[in-house]
Parts: C-alpha cells; sequence; structure tokens
C-alpha cells in the first residue's frame, strides 16, 4: 500500500516547513517541501497530495494582518490552467484528503474561512488576533483533545504538550451563533488547559486570552483542520523543557507528544479515503 | 476618479491591542497616562488607485471577521477622538506593509508583478484626549516615533489630513569631480564635511596617489579628470574606514608598562594575538591529527568541519551606533546584517541555525538629564529588545542565548552584539564549499533589495564617536521578510553549484563588496546604471556606497549566469547581472558609459597608511571596601536576585523565538517551572543524528575597571565553561570523535587614539586592550579554543553638550562547541530531592568587580583570576563525570556567585536546598562564600547512587556543601550559624519582577 502524500507549503516567509515534513515521515508519510510558487505557476498540483500543510512562520511579515496576505494569493492569484489555489485546496479535501495550518497556518486557514466554517459558505467566521498580553509569546502550553470533536489526533488522558510561539493567537468568532455551533459541534479539538487538565483562559496557561481556551478548530466535514501550538516542535522528547528530569523519572522512549498529531493526521486521511491503515 | 487612501481600524467596540500597547509604552516612558489611544492604518496610492481595487482592499483584503473595518478615501476619526498623532516613513526607509499591500494588488489583478504605483503606509494614534502640542510633541520623539526615519504630524482632531505623497526626485546621474586642498587644514575639513571619517594621514596618502604620474596617465586614459570623483573619495573613505579596516587591531603599537617596568612594540595586536594565538592551537591540533578548523578570519564568518558532510559557519559582531539613534532599526538591522555574514561565507548559503545576543545598556532607571541627541536608555531598550524579537522571530531563527547587562556608561552608546551559525554542506556543485573562487570573466550579480539613499555613510559613521547630530542617511531598517526570500534562494542556488562566491553588501555597499572580491580576480568592473533602484534621483556614487539592506553580491560564472536567473525569479527575488570581474588591477564604476570610478586596487586596499600608537597600563588606585558585620544575607541576597544585573530575563526571552526549528535542546528557560535560566544553549542539528552544537557568551566588563586582563581571561573563561556546563568536551588528544571550537572575539573600546586636548588618557585605553589582548592569546592557547573571526568597535563614545560618556572598554567571547550526541547534555535545574550538591571548583576572595561589591557601593581590588591550566584539569574531570552520566545537573557559578547559582538552579527544578558552605572558602568571612565570583567553578548536582563514582572521577576538585530537598525553601549556613532561610517563592517574586516592571 502506497504511503499517503503529504505537501509542506513553503516560501513566502514560512518558516517551519522543515520540522513539519519531519514530523510527517515519522507519521509514516511521504513529505515533499514544495515552493508555493511552483503550485502558483501550475508546475505542481496540489489535488496530487493527500494532506496540503501550511506551516508556521511569518508569510508576508505579517504585514496587513497575521496571514492575510497569504491567504489573499490563496484566494485570488489565478492559476494558469485555471483556477486558485483555495480551489484546489477544496478539491483536495472533496477528495478525502485534510488541509492542516499550523500557527501561521491556521492564521490563513481562519482568513480563508476553511475553518472552522459551520455555516459551510467558506466565510471567514473568526480571526485570530494579538494576545490578551500584547506580547509574543514563546512557551510550553498544555492542551487538553476535546472528546466530542468530529475526530481526534490524541488519545493520551494525559495533555498534549507542545510550544506556542506567536504574538497573535486570541480567537475572536464573528459572533455568538459561531461559537456556539463550534462549542455544540465540538470544532474545538484542542484547549489550552491548567495543570489539573482544564481548559482555562487564564494566563500563563492560556498564552493568548482565547475564550474557553480554544486552541485549534477543524471544520464540521473534518476535512480542514488547525492549530496555533506547534506538535512539529515536540517531535523528539529532547526538546521538552523539562526532558532531563521527566526522563529520570520516567523513563520512556524519544518520541515527543508531537508525532502523534501527524500519526492522527494522517490516520484519518486514510480513513476518509478508505485506505485502511499506512506504513507504520 | 480613484482612491487615494484606504484606512484600516480596529472596528468600534472592538480591542484595540496596538493602542493599549502605545498606552502603556507613553505611561512608561513619560510617567503619565495618556488616556485611550486607538489606532488606525492608513494606505495612500499615487497615482490614485481605481475603485475597484479600493473596494476589493475594503471588502475582501483588508477586511477580517468582524474585528477590524477598512474604509475606502479620506480617513474619518473615530468617535471620541480629540487630537491624534501621525507617523510616515521618511523616503526611502523600508516600509514593507506599503511593499506587501502591492503584492496584494498584483494578486487580484492580474500583474505578474506589482507595478508602479506607489503606496505608502502611515500609522496614527487617535487619543480621547485633547493633549496640547507639546505633549504629543513628546509622545512623538520620545516614545512612539523617531525624527530619523519618520516624519511625525500631529494636533487637534479636527486638523487631521491624510498624507501625499511627495513628487519623485528627478534623475541625479551627475559625477562630481572632488578637488584636493593642498593645505593640511584643508584636508582634513574635507574629511569632516564629507563624512569621510578619515585622518590627516590618510587625506594626505590619498593626495599622494592622485598626484602620481602613473595615476594621472592612468586616470587620463579612463577618461577621468586628475582630481577624485565623488563615488572614488566615498569609495575610499569607505575601504579605508575604521569599520572595514580594524586600523588600531593593525597599528605598531608601543606599549609601556608602568607596573612592571616592561616596554615593548606590538607589530599589529591583530596578528600578535589574535592569529597568533589560533596558529599555535591549529598547530597542537595538527600535531593530534583534528583537521576540523577550516577556515579562519579571511571571510565573512570562520567555519570549521561538523563531518564529512557538513561544516558549521559562525559569526558575532555589533551594530552599536546605529542602536544608539535608532534601536529598533539599529536592532534589526545588525542580526539582519549578522543573518549575512554566514549566508555571504564562501560559495554562499546554508542553512541559518541560531541567533545570540549580548545587550549592554544603561540603567532602566537612568535619572542623569540627557544631553542633546541621547536616548533614555530604557528607550534603548525597549526599541533593541523590539529589533531582535523582530529580526529573529520573523527570519525564522531561533534566538537561544544571550545576556543582558546593564552600566551607567552604556547609556551614550549601548553595545549591541549579534551573532548568527548556520550550517551548509561541506561541498557545492562538487567544490569545497568554503572556498571562494572568483575568476575573469565571472558576472557580478547583485540579489535581494534594492539601493536608496538609505545607509549612506554606515561604515564611516561608526567609525566615528556619536554626537547630537546623528546623519539620517545612516540609519536603516531592515525587512527580514525580504531577507528569508533571498537566503532561501541562496541555498538552493550554492547547492546546485550556481555561485562561485558569495558576499554580503553591508558597510561600504558594492564598492565593498564588490572591491574585496576584485582581489581574487585582479579586478571588477560594475556598471551602476544597472542596479535596481527603489526611486530616481540616487547619485551614481550613492549607488556605488549605499548600505540598503538584504542584499548579496554573487558571483556566478558566465555560462550559468542563465540559470542563476531563472532560479532566482522562481523565489520571487531579484537578481541582477551589475557587471563583470577583470584582472585589470583596477576597480571601476561606471555609469551609462561614464567613468565615475577607477582606482588602482592594490592601492585601495593596502594603501592606508599604518597608525602608530602610543599605549601605557598602570594598576588603578583601588582598594578593598570594608563589609559590614551582621548584615542579614538573605536580604542581601533578594536584593541581588531583584536587581537588574541579576533578575530573571524571562520577560524579554519569552518574546523571542527560541523553539522554531524544534531542535532546541538547552533552551534559555528550563526546568519543572519552565523558568531556570541555562548556561549554553545546545542545539540538535538534523532529526537522523544526534549530533549538535553548543552555544556560550563571557562578559564582564566591570572586572576591566580593575584589570582588563584579568576581564578579558574571566569572559573567555566564563565562556568555556559555561560550554563545560553543559557537557562539551574542550579539545584533547584522542578523542574518539573530535569536536570543533570556534570563538569569535569582539572588542568593543572608547576612541583609544592618544589626543593632548580630546582624548588625554587615549595612551591608558589603548594599554587596557593590550591587556585584554594578552588574557585572549594566554586563554585560548591554554584551552586549545581558536578564534575564527571576530570584530573589532572602536569608537564607542557619546559626545554632546560638551561631555562625554564612553563605554568601559569591554570584550566579549562568544563560542561554539560540536556535541557528539544531545542526549548526554545536562541542564541546570536542580533535578530530585535529595541529590547531593557539590561546589566544584575552589573558591577565593574574589568579590573585586562583584555584584555584591556593587550591592554595596564599592569596586574592590581583588579581582577574579583565572588559572586555566588548573582550570582545563577540571574542566576534562568534570566533563569526564557528565559523559559518565554521574551528573544530574550542572550549572556555571557566575555573576552573584554561588547562593546566587544556588538559587537559580533550585528555581529551575522547583526544589529546596539545605547547604553549608563551610567548606566552600575556609577560614573567610560569609560573603565570601556566598558572592565570590571566582572563575571557573559549578555547582553540581549528583544522584546519591553516584556519588561515589563523581567523587572519583572528580578527585579533590569537588566539595560536597549539601543536598537538593523538596521543601521548597533556600536554607544555607555556615557550620551551626544559618546564613540565608527564606521560601524559594519569596525570592523568585524578587527575582521576576525586577525587569517585568520597566518593558
Amino acid at each position: 500500500m502506497s504511503a499517503i502524500r503529504a505537501l509542506v507549503l513553503t516560501g513566502c516567509g514560512i518558516h517551519s516547513e522543515e520540522e513539519t515534513a519531519a514530523g510527517y515521515r515519522l507519521a509514516g508519510a511521504e513529505a515533499h517541501v514544495v515552493h508555493i510558487g511552483r503550485l502558483l505557476r501550475g508546475e505542481i498540483r496540489v489535488e496530487r497530495f493527500d494532506v496540503v500543510h501550511i506551516p508556521g512562520g511569518f508569510s508576508f511579515g505579517d504585514d496587513l494582518g497575521a496571514g492575510r496576505a497569504l491567504a489573499n494569493r490563496m484566494r485570488a492569484r489565478r492559476i494558469p490552467g485555471g483556477g486558485t489555489l483555495l480551489d484546489g485546496l477544496g478539491r483536495v479535501t472533496a477528495d478525502g484528503g485534510m488541509v492542516v495550518g499550523i500557527c501561521n497556518g491556521f492564521q490563513v486557514l481562519v482568513q480563508l474561512g476553511l475553518v472552522p466554517n459551520v455555516g459551510g459558505r467558506g466565510e471567514p467566521e473568526a480571526s485570530l488576533v494579538s494576545n490578551s498580553s500584547g506580547r509574543f509569546e514563546d512557551r510550553w502550553v498544555r492542551l487538553r483533545a476535546n472528546a466530542r470533536s468530529p475526530f481526534r489526533l490524541w488519545d493520551e488522558d494525559r495533555p498534549l504538550e507542545a510550544p506556542v510561539r506567536h504574538g497573535q493567537g486570541r480567537l475572536v468568532f464573528r459572533d455568538d451563533a459561531v461559537r456556539d455551533e463550534v462549542v455544540r459541534r465540538g470544532l474545538d479539538l484542542f484547549s489550552y488547559c491548567d495543570a489539573a487538565g482544564v481548559p482555562t483562559v487564564l494566563y500563563p496557561a492560556n498564552p493568548n486570552g482565547s475564550p474557553r481556551g480554544v486552541a485549534a478548530l477543524c471544520d464540521p466535514a473534518g476535512g480542514a483542520f488547525g492549530m496555533m501550538p506547534h506538535p512539529e516542535n515536540h517531535l523528539s522528547a529532547f526538546v521538552h523543557p523539562d526532558w532531563p528530569r521527566r526522563r529520570r523519572e520516567q523513563g520512556g522512549g524519544e518520541e515527543g507528544d508531537g508525532v502523534a498529531v501527524f500519526r492522527g493526521v494522517v490516520r484519518r486521511v486514510a480513513e476518509r479515503k478508505g485506505l485502511g491503515g499506512t506504513e507504520r | 476618479m480613484g482612491v487615494r487612501h484606504v484606512a484600516v481600524a480596529p472596528r468600534e467596540g472592538h480591542a484595540d491591542p496596538s493602542g493599549a500597547r502605545a498606552r502603556r509604552d507613553v505611561l512608561l516612558a513619560l510617567a503619565s497616562d495618556p488616556g485611550v489611544v486607538r489606532t488606525a492604518k492608513v494606505y495612500t496610492f499615487s497615482p490614485a488607485l481605481p475603485e475597484a481595487e479600493a473596494e476589493y482592499l475594503a471588502c475582501v483584503a483588508l477586511c477580517d471577521a468582524g474585528t477590524n473595518e477598512a474604509s475606502v478615501g479620506p480617513t474619518r476619526p473615530p468617535s471620541g477622538a480629540r487630537s491624534f498623532l501621525a507617523i510616515d516613513k521618511r523616503p526611502g526607509v523600508t516600509d514593507d506593509e506599503a511593499q506587501t499591500l502591492r503584492t496584494v494588488l498584483a494578486d487580484a489583478f492580474e500583474r505578474s508583478r506589482p507595478g508602479t504605483r506607489r503606496v505608502a503606509s502611515r500609522d496614527v494614534y487617535w487619543f480621547e484626549a485633547s493633549h496640547s502640542r507639546a505633549v504629543l510633541e513628546r509622545i512623538a520623539r520620545d516614545v512612539l516615533g523617531n525624527p530619523l526615519v519618520h516624519v511625525l504630524t500631529f494636533g487637534d482632531v479636527a486638523s487631521y489630513a491624510d498624507p501625499e505623497l511627495p513628487p519623485e526626485p528627478g534623475e541625479a546621474s551627475a559625477v562630481a569631480t572632488i578637488r584636493l586642498p593642498e593645505d593640511d587644514d584643508g584636508l582634513v575639513a574635507l574629511s569632516e564635511r564629507r563624512l569621510l571619517a578619515l585622518d590627516l594621514a590618510e587625506m594626505r596618502a590619498m593626495a599622494v596617489y592622485f598626484g602620481l604620474p602613473a595615476t594621472r596617465r592612468a586616470r587620463e586614459a579612463a577618461g577621468l579628470p586628475a582630481e577624485p570623483t565623488d563615488g572614488e573619495l566615498e569609495c575610499i573613505a569607505q575601504t579605508w574606514s575604521e569599520h572595514c579596516q580594524h586600523k588600531e587591531f593593525n597599528a605598531r603599537i608601543s606599549f609601556r608598562d608602568n607596573e612592571s617596568g616592561r616596554s615593548f612594540d606590538i607589530d599589529s595586536l591583530f596578528r600578535t594575538y589574535i592569529v597568533a594565538a589560533t596558529r599555535t592551537v591549529e598547530r597542537e591540533l595538527a600535531a593530534w591529527g583534528q583537521d576540523w578548523l577550516l577556515k579562519v578570519f579571511d571571510d565573512n564568518a570562520g567555519v570549521v568541519r561538523i563531518d564529512d558532510e557538513r561544516v558549521f559557519v559562525w559569526k558575532v559582531e555589533t551594530h552599536n551606533s546605529p542602536s544608539a539613534v535608532d534601536p529598533y532599526g539599529g536592532a534589526i538591522t545588525g542580526i539582519l546584517g549578522n543573518n549575512r555574514d554566514p549566508l555571504g561565507t564562501g560559495r554562499g548559503g546554508g542553512r541559518l541555525l541560531f541567533n545570540t545576543d549580548v545587550l549592554c545598556f544603561g540603567p532602566p532607571d537612568y535619572d542623569r538629564p540627557l544631553l542633546p541627541g541621547q536616548l533614555h536608555p530604557r528607550r534603548v531598550f525597549a526599541g533593541v529588545r523590539r529589533g531582535i524579537e523582530d529580526g529573529g522571530n520573523k527570519s525564522g531563527i531561533p534566538t537561544v542565548n544571550g545576556s543582558i547587562l546593564f552600566d551607567d556608561r552604556f547609556a551614550g552608546k549601548p553595545l549591541v552584539f549579534c551573532g548568527t551559525g548556520s550550517v551548509a554542506p561541506a561541498s557545492a556543485g562538487g567544490r569545497r564549499w568554503w572556498e571562494k573562487e572568483v575568476s575573469e570573466g565571472d558576472r557580478i550579480f547583485m540579489v535581494g533589495g534594492r539601493v536608496g539613499k538609505d545607509g549612506i555613510h554606515g561604515a564611516t559613521f561608526s567609525s566615528l564617536a556619536l554626537g547630537a547630530e546623528a546623519p539620517r542617511s545612516a540609519v536603516q531598517i531592515g525587512s527580514p521578510y525580504m531577507q528569508k526570500l533571498v537566503a532561501d534562494f541562496l541555498e538552493d542556488a550554492s547547492a546546485r553549484g550556481l555561485v562561485k562566491c558569495a558576499t554580503d553588501n553591508g558597510a561600504g555597499g558594492l564598492s565593498s563588496s564588490v572591491g574585496e572580491l576584485a582581489r581574487l580576480s585582479g579586478g571588477a568592473e560594475v556598471e551602476l546604471e544597472r542596479v535596481p533602484l527603489k526611486y530616481a534621483g540616487v547619485a551614481p556614487w550613492e549607488i556605488f556606497v549605499s548600505e540598503s539592506q538584504e542584499r548579496m553580491t554573487l558571483v556566478v560564472a558566465e555560462e550559468d549566469a542563465a540559470a542563476f536567473a531563472a532560479l532566482a525569479a522562481a523565489y520571487d527575488v531579484e537578481a541582477t547581472d551589475v557587471g563583470r570581474f577583470t584582472s585589470s588591477g583596477t576597480l571601476r564604476a561606471t555609469h551609462s558609459g561614464s567613468p565615475v570610478v577607477h582606482l588602482d586596487l592594490d592601492f585601495l586596499h593596502r594603501g592606508t597608511p599604518r597608525k602608530h600608537l602610543e599605549a601605557e597600563w598602570a594598576a588603578p588606585d583601588v582598594a578593598e571596601p570594608e563589609v559590614p558585620a551582621g548584615l542579614d544575607w538573605t536580604r542581601v541576597l533578594r536584593d541581588l536576585l531583584g536587581s537588574y544585573s541579576l533578575c530573571s530575563r524571562a520577560a524579554v526571552v519569552r518574546q523571542f523565538d527560541h523553539e522554531i526549528k524544534g531542535r532546541t535542546v538547552v533552551k534559555p528557560l528550563m526546568g519543572r517551572s519552565g523558568e531556570g535560566p541555562q548556561d549554553a544553549a545546545v542545539l540538535r542539528l538534523d532529526w537522523e543524528t544526534y549530533r549538535g552544537v553548543a552555544v556560550s557568551n563571557g562578559i564582564c566588563p566591570r572586572y576591566g575597571d580593575i584589570d582588563p586582563y584579568a576581564m578579558s581571561a574571566a569572559a573567555f573563561d566564563e565562556a568555556v565553561r559555561q560550554i563545560v556546563a553543559v557537557g562539551g568536551r574542550l579539545p584533547r588528544p584522542g578523542a574518539e570523535e573530535p569536536a570543533f571550537w570556534s570563538a569569535n572575539d569582539n572588542f568593543c573600546l572608547p576612541n583609544v587614539v592618544h589626543d593632548e586636548a580630546s582624548n588625554p588618557d587615549g595612551r591608558t585605553k589603548l594599554g587596557k586592550l593590550v591587556r585584554m589582548c594578552e588574557a585572549l592569546f594566554d586563554m585560548a592557547v591554554a584551552y586549545r579554543v581558536p578564534l575564527t573571526s571576530g570584530k573589532d568597535s572602536m569608537k564607542n563614545d557619546f559626545r554632546a553638550g560638551g561631555r562625554t560618556i564612553s563605554v568601559p572598554p569591554t570584550v566579549l567571547y562568544s563560542i561554539a562547541a560540536g556535541i557528539p550526541d544531545v542526549r548526554r547534555c545536562v541542564t541546570a535545574d536542580f533535578q530530585a530531592a535529595g541529590d547531593a550538591i557539590y561546589v566544584v571548583g575552589r573558591t577565593n576572595d574574589e568579590l573585586g568587580g562583584s555584584e555584591f561589591y556593587r550591592w554595596l557601593g564599592a569596586l574592590g581590588r581583588n579581582v577574579p583570576r583565572v588559572a586555566p591550566d588548573a582550570a582545563r584539569e577540571r574542566y576534562r574531570r568534570l566533563s569526564e563525570a557528565i559523559a559518565g552520566g554521574h551528573v544530574a545537573s550542572c550549572h556555571d557559578v557566575s555573576d552573584g556567585g554561588l547562593a546566587v547559582a544556588l538559587f537559580e538552579s533550585a528555581m529551575g527544578g522547583e526544589f529546596g536546598i539545605d547547604v553549608d558552605v563551610g567548606d566552600v572558602a575556609p577560614g573567610e568571612r560569609p560573603h565570601v562564600a556566598l558572592f565570590s565570583e571566582t572563575a571557573s567553578r559549578f555547582v553540581v548536582s549528583v544522584p546519591p547512587a553516584e556519588k561515589g563514582a563523581f567523587e572519583s572521577v572528580l578527585g579533590g576538585e569537588a566539595v560536597l556543601v549539601g543536598r537538593v530537598i523538596a521543601e521548597r525553601e533556600m536554607r544555607l549556613s555556615m557550620g551551626a550559624c544559618s546564613l540565608v532561610a527564606a521560601e524559594l517563592a519569596s525570592l523568585a517574586e524578587a527575582w521576576r519582577n525586577g525587569l517585568e516592571a520597566v518593558l
């Protein structure tokens, strides 16, 4: 059986393509780092991939708003041979694939209206705006997976740990109706939680002040998903800030929590496409 | 009809984080609350924008789900606004947002490239209070704007008007000839008038060259007048600048040591100490059969071998003068410029791995009257911090390590050290990556940003003392976004073997980059009219010397030029063929066929007259202070932990991305609490092997007030021991997997050139530099750590209003070392209750220049002195213990001494300690054990089961002092006498709040 093929976007100020590709490879997928220019020139088409991943970074330096200029490019720029990148992403998800965005990539997905998309019309229904602290924050957070989500990327009882490193991660819903629908359908895949594992709005466990601690969103069909924290920055157990003590107390393997997220995406795509599994 | 203005602002009723931040900044800076601030961004278009495009911006591109709203046409103030401040960028200052907006329009309206329509962005601050013009001017000049880079407009809200773009300047292609005066006064006056920063001897040497019959003949043949052109004068000044030539480090120096009576001549500090130390180490490495030292001193960065496939490249340098006048622009330009050093080494490219920054400021609560042109230290701190945040974070490079120091003497000029490490392939296109190659006929490509009037005279500017008037043109603001595009392209182009050689366009611009590379082929010709400009009206000489940012000069073989240009286009990077290399022996520049520069290469690079300087040294008249009896040691420790020097840096560090790339194994903050400060940083190089690199910094200028030799030695030792603390091993014979070590030296001094009237103690200052260099040699040779690159900044004085603020002579050593297996690294935080605590290394009564003496208001005399041979043996044993798995945690003891190191290790792990310092410094009073800053020491914790093994490896080097306890308390005693007894939390509160309140 052939492996899941993930396209990891780069260019335009995207920074995290290297570790993102490593995440997919560790999860058993094929990862292809592709410059956005090749997609816009029509040299490579996103439809050839099972997963399209927009990594973190500062696309266009965050000028005009985080992720906005890249979202505009994906929505507006015509590709030779027809359509836009956004059209291509629609075909990827319609075909059972997934579109994933992390940090700046999540901001792009929100700007494009791909998540949460409760209205189903691809309109922007939320924004990721400046953290309540007014500051860029680099710190490790705990994330609780929502048991009622359309799908799950983390199955362990303890919270998933990963760093955030962003200045604009506070989620603002367009209106209460969107928020209520997100909650009702469990589209908030992950929430920042405190040491006891309870979702929180309190700093610093919640680094940006997002309501209900929402750290990630998917669309109702489960084809698009984005999150602010960086699972690709916890691929190895040796990058956790407390790794020496933990390894001495608990031992354990060398894999970091973040690999589970990539594995979850790969598994989910395999399910959606009826491929029935992936190479391990 | 069209639309000239589009504005974006937070929707009324929604939060305005930028406004809230501006309000806080004003409150902190002026100690007065400006009231509610709301912000808007106004974009101005010339010619006006078609309405359909404006509608697209307002309704789609700039609009999000309800938090912002965009308006088309004249900007309307929000309800409740009474006064305003508008900030526009001066012409030519980087305006990334406007550039991005042009791209957004091009994307939507089917244009392959942004057109010629000009766009400018403006920041508007609306105040609910009706501030007077005087108040608004203060806010504008001292807090939110900087007249050097901004046009500031303010007033009553009724007077608000959207900006108009100034007309584009006309062509400026004329080449002027400059008459060289025949008298000395005239020559000096010319140097000052044109900001050449050349002294009389140098001006004379230039006059002699232009008077030579051979020169005259060559010029006539080239169609140039006998007198120099403006371009030639500027080109010589840039090439001969202190910044580029290191005149003091290459001078002949007569040194007299008034202490010992010895006196001798030094034929170049650089060759005598720095090069000689490295060559000595190199010989020893060769004798051991180690060949990892690949390239030192003669490229933009040093190169060492990681393994057969990869090399490590790194460089640290300063950006002091620009940071003094425009802290944000100076710092971001410093970082991006430093990033281009590894990118511009050898054949160019590679992948940037990390940044490190060391910052020296005046204290945030500096309360002396500011001199004309002097910015308050808190403002400098805030601006530099923001520049580092954007420079690192927006480039996707983790900022993994650094240091912040405070001293009144940094209030005139701050010191801003930026370092960058990268990993490059050992070979590119089948050739050694680190070797530069240029032949006649090769094409000169300028890649990246365009050229404007920004950054003219940067090299000469930094070679002068700073005063009330800074030249506006020397200031510039970098664009991390643009540079990231260039870096991505260059990595690919170099890996494909399309680049023969790369260099950065930094100080001196094209004149320096092409002028330097021309030495390899023996000449070059640049056609200046081909150079892409930001706007019209840039004179030919300005094109040649402009330091406009984000540009690299690349050498491409003629047959590869087409493939190279096509690859650049695929990366959205502008690459322009601007000339070719020759073997004519001259550096030539023309503009549309007219000669602009025609200079003999040999004269240009070797015609600088060498300086002959005098130096002397006498120990200062200093004494040890009386330490009062009956001090409350808990209170002293709490005060120290809350001081600017020793308090937690978390508030700053968390605003720097240190996680990106996901391979930072030892981070600046770690432990169970996530806030334990660490020593060296460690990064893993990939996901396939466990190889890594450790990086550290050592700096301690205060010791230099007592003895610059001891200071320089202690700084070197600090950088080495931080790497030893995480598990790095010094070079040694017979190592199974020899790991590279690579040090950068950065000297920052006030003017050391003696002048009876203006610098009467110049000889003493130069004497201090000599002693610093002597220590550099001794330490590098003792530890076998080669210097691979470095820089000197020799005019760190701020002169205005009849006063001078000079930095203390300072040296920073930044060291990187290979780590064979990052999993064996240890961190500084305690790991488990019950672990034994040892102090490794003996403790002497060495509090001269210490933080404790600073608390007492004293300097002292007994400065810490490094004994490098004993230290090396101690490091060898400690390294063996760490490699053997006997060590749980290890923390370097430095500023603040043992008590502070113990606190930091406890804080990181959220444990307490029970320690008896009686055996640390037997026979000494408590303050010696607690706060002495004796070099080459560590606090080490060891699991109970490993104690025997640890002690047998360390021999007599380790003193058992106590144990880690679960109760979160600091218990320090001396025998039966309790010295410190405090809850960790109460000490932590003082420690955490030191900088938080001023940011």
